[in-house]
């Protein structure tokens, strides 16, 4: 069994993200349950999805330690889930922080001092450039399939970038395929 | 073929595959996407219904049942109180088609008023539970509650949480065909709940129960597995937790898993009282398992060491995990202590990052000028359940009381009965007006109180994810219906002050405030603009940075998301500003464009 953490903001995608991993392990006859958040916390609060493939699975939640794989769809919520993550374990994670509301935070917000924080912590870090996916894809929307790119290429979960292109041709609307095989390439290609 | 569901579009597909006519509910998370999901696969022999709320839904239900038909009511667990009187009352008319209620409960909670249990409200009820553990078996129980629901008579509830509801697993998505009932109600006395017939039914009820326990022995979802000296009783997601955190050490374990925690399966439960040494019993919300193997073993003489949550092994509120069943293992000297890990002493500072009203949400406008409006006077603002509960925190802090669905109109009455001398307000969005607030104006209305009357109209059900209501003119299915207006209703009421107002013309909405504050009574502001994730292209604001002051007075004043400081200077992030334009009002220098 593989077990994926991803983590980030409401509204940066990490249903979808985990729903295209799960898709993936489906088509390979393989089992998946995800657990997702859903509600209050889509508003702006951190939301953490897990997902964990393989032939039996029978807990939706990852206890923590034992994440082979952690996405960070942002900086310091990847240094905030840390702890789930297996001690041989693997962490992608975007470089561009989201800062929370302003009134909220009483000291400034750091993305570097998240970053550096991880790599000096885990051997086995990769942090994706923002700017890259913003430069081929014109936007920041498919970040999360940039990070599925990642996830693919370093074969952590199993899964082939061909799996997850099969699994996105099924749950993306056609017209914005083209932008996010670019992604998924951008991603493939940061690690 | 195998499809990724989740916990609640299994329910959905599996009622179509047991033959549901119809189905009603009200939004509430986790419930909510069973409706949806019904709505979106329904071949076109369902009527899916959104009701105005969970009690109306329980009886457009229980009416369909009356003839045959079988019927699907969806809720959150605070909603099963608002349908308590229909669903206490039906057990002792009994229905014809199965009716099965769906009730979604939250541990934790994680988006919800109360941490209450299903489980318990079945027995009170003496009305049949089951409680799926994950999404596969939520689809095989639907369709089982359904058949248990007309073999006996009556209603039967399937109980789900969070983490089945809102979790994935692979389902066979099954051939449906329409119902092959022909609907009829036959007329007769034992529609008609009278004292008598009451009385009468209620020693049915006492009678069935026992016979349901033996039936409930025989069902296959409740099991007990493995012939270990160590008893564990679970239900629910709790049976995927205990797995987990036994998994290497199954040999020591004998596991008692309930499917149907009333009537409890008493029969098999007994066996594995008498071939257990020692018991652990891990379920969330509430001790009920626990208490039935107790009750149990007082009643049958059985000395058994039970420990749950009555000793306190396990916490008596909030989720329970893997981890959580492994410290309670430790503890007890069954498993070796494993080192758990937790986050690192070395960790840097993470923000906190509570839940906000979006960047735009015109709720924001509207508590905006009610604070400004209000500045020179003593109010005290009664909040309802919706986003615009988000409204409490900081800077607006413009949540003063939150209880139940409807219930800021009636509360701010108490308060003004009570002789304060504060203004009361109550704020409801439009959703929770027609589910419940109507009731409280009427009611001040009578009873002479006075209060200013806010609705947030944004023209959905924002919070659960945009699902219409009576105000929209279009219903769960899409078909277009007459909107009823909520000045309509208001002005009908006999209401004197009716204000309908765009909040994000910031001018006239403090002018609108400020009217009413002026007025007796009961008198209304409708602050009008569509939930801003409704909203398409958009165009976010600048700061024009040399102009800039660095005052900050947007920041500190608003809270938008979308607003920050950047060396001092306001900075706005295009990503998230929708534009409302709200900051330009408050820029002392104009230097927001």
């Amino acid at each position: 069994m593989k077990s994926c953490l991803l983590c980030g903001v409401g509204g940066q995608g990490t249903v979808l993200a985990s729903r295209i991993i799960a898709d993936a392990a489906l088509a390979k006859n393989w089992f998946a349950r995800t657990a997702e958040t859903i509600g209050m916390a889509q508003r702006g609060g951190c939301v953490v999805s897990h997902v964990r493939i393989g032939e039996q699975v029978d807990s939706p939640l990852i206890p923590p330690g034992k994440a082979d794989l952690i996405i960070g769809f942002e900086p310091g919520e990847a240094v905030r889930n840390l702890h789930y993550l297996k001690p041989d374990g693997m962490v992608i994670v975007c470089d561009k922080a989201i800062q929370p509301t302003a009134a909220f935070s009483s000291q400034p917000y750091d993305a570097n001092e998240m970053l550096i924080y991880l790599q000096n912590k885990i051997s086995r870090c990769h942090i994706i450039l923002c700017q890259n996916i913003y430069d081929a894809c014109g936007t920041l929307k498919p970040l999360n399939t940039a990070l599925l790119g990642a996830m693919a290429q370093s074969g952590m979960m199993g899964l082939s970038l061909e799996n997850i292109q099969n699994a996105l041709q099924k749950k993306i609307k056609p017209h914005l395929l083209p932008i996010n095989m670019r992604a998924l390439e951008i991603g493939a290609k940061s690690i | 073929m195998k499809e990724l569901l989740m916990g609640n579009e299994a329910v959905a597909w599996g009622a179509l595959a047991a033959g549901v006519s119809v189905a009603c509910g009200y939004p509430g998370t986790p419930s909510t996407e069973v409706l949806e999901t019904l709505a979106k696969i329904n071949p076109g022999w369902v009527h899916v219904e959104w009701s105005v709320n969970e009690k109306s839904a329980a009886e457009v239900a229980i009416g369909a049942a009356y003839t045959g038909a079988r019927a699907l009511i969806t809720m959150k667990q605070v909603g099963l109180n608002v349908a308590s009187d229909p669903l206490l009352c039906v057990n002792y008319v009994g229905v014809k088609g199965g009716l099965v209620i769906y009730v979604a409960d939250d541990p934790g909670p994680i988006s919800s008023q109360t941490e209450q249990d299903t489980r318990h409200f079945a027995k009170y009820a003496c009305i049949p539970a089951f409680d799926c553990s994950s999404p596969e078996e939520a689809f095989h129980m639907v369709q089982d509650a359904f058949a248990y629901s007309e073999k006996y008579g009556g209603p039967v509830i399937l109980r789900s949480t969070t983490r089945v509801c809102h979790s994935c697993a692979p389902v066979e998505i099954p051939q449906v065909s329409p119902p092959s009932v022909i609907p009829e109600f036959e007329k007769g006395s034992q529609w008609v709940i009278f004292p008598r017939l009451s009385f009468l039914n209620k020693q049915k009820l006492a009678a069935r129960e026992p016979e349901i326990s033996r039936d409930f022995c025989q069902y296959p979802f409740n099991q007990r597995i493995g012939e270990g000296k160590i008893g564990i009783a679970c239900g629910g997601i709790s049976y995927a937790y205990v797995k987990e955190a036994i998994e290497g050490q199954e040999h020591l374990f004998q596991i008692l898993k309930i499917a149907t925690p009333y009537p409890f399966p008493e029969d098999l439960a007994l066996s594995f009282l008498t071939d257990t040494e020692k018991i652990l019993v891990f379920e969330e919300l509430d001790p009920l398992i626990e208490d039935e193997l107790i009750y149990l073993s007082g009643k049958k003489g059985i000395c058994a060491h039970i420990s749950g949550k009555r000793d306190h092994s396990v916490a008596a509120a909030g989720e329970l995990s893997a981890a959580a069943i492994r410290r309670t293992l430790s503890a007890h000297g069954i498993c070796a202590e494993v080192a758990e890990p937790q986050p690192a002493a070395d960790l840097p500072h993470v923000p906190n990052r509570p839940p906000v009203l979006c960047a735009g949400c015109p709720h924001r406008a509207s508590f905006y000028a009610v604070k400004k409006a209000c500045s020179e006077q003593q109010a005290i603002f009664c909040g309802d359940i919706g986003c615009y509960t988000l409204g409490n925190a900081p800077p607006l802090n413009m949540v003063d009381t939150c209880l139940c669905m409807g219930g800021g109109v009636t509360l701010a009455q108490g308060l003004f009965h009570s002789k304060i001398q504060d203004i009361p307000f109550a704020f409801i969005g439009d959703s929770t007006f027609f589910a419940s607030g109507i009731n409280g104006v009427i009611n001040a209305l009578t009873n002479q109180a006075q209060l200013i009357l806010i609705i947030l109209d944004n023209g959905t059900t924002a919070m659960t994810g945009h699902q219409s209501h009576p105000g929209l003119g279009k219903t769960i299915s899409g078909q277009t219906v007459t909107p009823i207006r909520i000045e309509h209703i208001l002005t009908a009421l006999g209401l004197e002050s009716v204000q309908v107002v765009d909040p994000l013309d910031y001018p006239r909405a403090l002018a609108a405030v400020k009217t009413a504050l002026q007025q007796n009574g009961v008198r209304a502001v409708i602050f009008r603009s569509p939930c801003v994730a409704l909203l398409k292209d958009t165009v976010p604001l600048k700061v024009d940075e040399p102009r800039c002051i660095g005052c900050n007075r947007c920041i500190r004043e608003l809270g938008c998301p979308a607003l920050s400081a950047h060396q001092h200077k306001a900075v706005i992030d295009a990503t998230l500003c929708n534009g409302c334009g709200l900051c330009r009002h408050i820029c002392p220098q104009s230097c927001i464009v």
